[in-house]
């Protein structure tokens, strides 16, 4: 059958395109009109140049900050994906008053905005009311968030997993539950175990939704900003300052506009990059699958 | 101009901008007027000519970037390096 071709379509689209104008595309290239100037205010702007790019590239205080970017991404992905599809497996599978209830119970944390995250935690793990901090100090832990980098690091990968696991939950759960009785009862036949029925069945159905968790998360925790500035406010020192709490002081702390904008210019580069790369996957995967 | 005063803009950045629509209102028409199936590339999966171009787009801003880093500005042989790549990427992606 020959389509006839009908581009009207576009015009139902000219709305979120003036729209993502307004929010994205305008700020963002006056991102790149501030990275290649220097302004005091009064949108004065003397040339410089690729001058900021260079001293950012070049900027360890940036490596640093990515370093610990990197790490804390890593971390909180090598914990937060498997134990997400840990719980997804233990939940219940059928439908009923007990399974709603453990989504509801799973769901709360994600309802929480970040900020109020940061504050609970930063509540909770106070040595003097706090009820994590209080306990771990009179069991005898050597744990103060404020002054000892590794228990700021404890404190905000604990949150995030808390805050963020759910999430991970809520696909895998949505994967689990897509995936036909015929395969496991083929599997019971076979006798397969517990672990080939992961291996075989539950992870390859998950897959889809793991990488859109893998993705989502991989995102956030590499932009985050509001728990951990909340929380340790990117101390003790600069052991918890990540890249967007090094990009805020830079350009508010500091007004330093234009190395700033370099700055978020490379970012948002690492960011496309690497959700291309992920975006890609998910595509050809599901291309091979369906 | 006051209305833009606060975008900041410069020659050079406006040149940048201008280029990467004519580039993307190019494709456009070209897509039109040659209409091109996907097809698998060295790199394994399926590519349109629309994401070819964000494949060379984003390499050049990373070429660019490494350039900066190693030899420092200006960039121009960098620039000739990524129309050699948006090249090889639009005939072998």
């Amino acid at each position: 059958m020959k389509k006839t071709p009908n581009q009207k379509a576009w015009f139902m689209v000219l709305p979120v395109l003036l729209l993502v104008a307004f929010s994205a595309i305008i700020p963002l290239m006056t991102v790149v009109n501030y990275s290649v100037q220097d302004t005091f205010g009064n949108n004065e702007f003397f040339w410089v140049g690729l001058e900021w790019f260079e001293e950012i590239l070049h900027s360890e205080r940036i490596h640093d900050a990515l370093g610990r970017q990197a790490l804390f991404t890593l971390i909180i992905l090598s914990i937060e994906i498997p134990l997400g599809i840990f719980v997804a497996l233990h939940m219940p599978k059928k439908n009923g008053l007990w399974s709603s209830l453990c989504l509801v119970l799973v769901a709360l944390p994600l309802l929480i905005p970040w900020n109020v995250v940061g504050t609970i935690w930063q509540i909770f793990g106070r040595i003097d009311i706090g009820l994590l901090g209080y306990t771990l100090d009179k069991m005898g832990f050597d744990y103060n968030y404020t002054q000892d980098s590794f228990a700021a690091w404890a404190t905000i990968i604990i949150m995030d997993v808390w805050h963020w696991t759910s999430l991970v939950v809520l696909l895998s759960y949505a994967g689990l539950k897509s995936i036909p009785d015929a395969y496991y009862q083929a599997a019971k036949i076979d006798q397969a175990s517990r672990w080939s029925i992961f291996r075989y069945i539950e992870l390859p159905k998950m897959k889809g939704v793991l990488l859109i968790a893998v993705l989502l998360r991989f995102m956030d925790s590499f932009m985050i900003y509001t728990e951990p500035f909340v929380v340790t406010g990117g101390g003790p020192g600069n052991a918890t300052t990540f890249l967007s709490i090094d990009l805020v002081k830079m350009a508010i702390g500091q007004f330093d506009l234009g190395p700033a904008a370099a700055f978020s210019l490379i970012y948002f580069l690492v960011i496309l990059l690497i959700s291309w790369v992920f975006y890609t996957i998910m595509v050809h995967s599901d291309k091979e699958a369906g | 101009m006051d209305l833009l005063a606060w975008m900041g803009w410069t020659t050079p950045t406006a040149i940048f901008f201008i280029s990467i629509a004519v580039t993307l209102v190019i494709m456009i028409i070209w897509g039109i007027k040659s209409p091109q199936t996907p097809r698998v590339g060295i790199l394994r999966f399926e590519t349109t000519p629309g994401d070819r171009l964000f494949i060379s787009l984003l390499g050049s801003a990373f070429i660019c970037l490494g350039w900066l880093a190693f030899f420092g500005a200006p960039i121009w042989e960098g620039l000739i390096a990524c129309v050699f790549y948006a090249g090889a990427v639009f005939k072998w992606v």
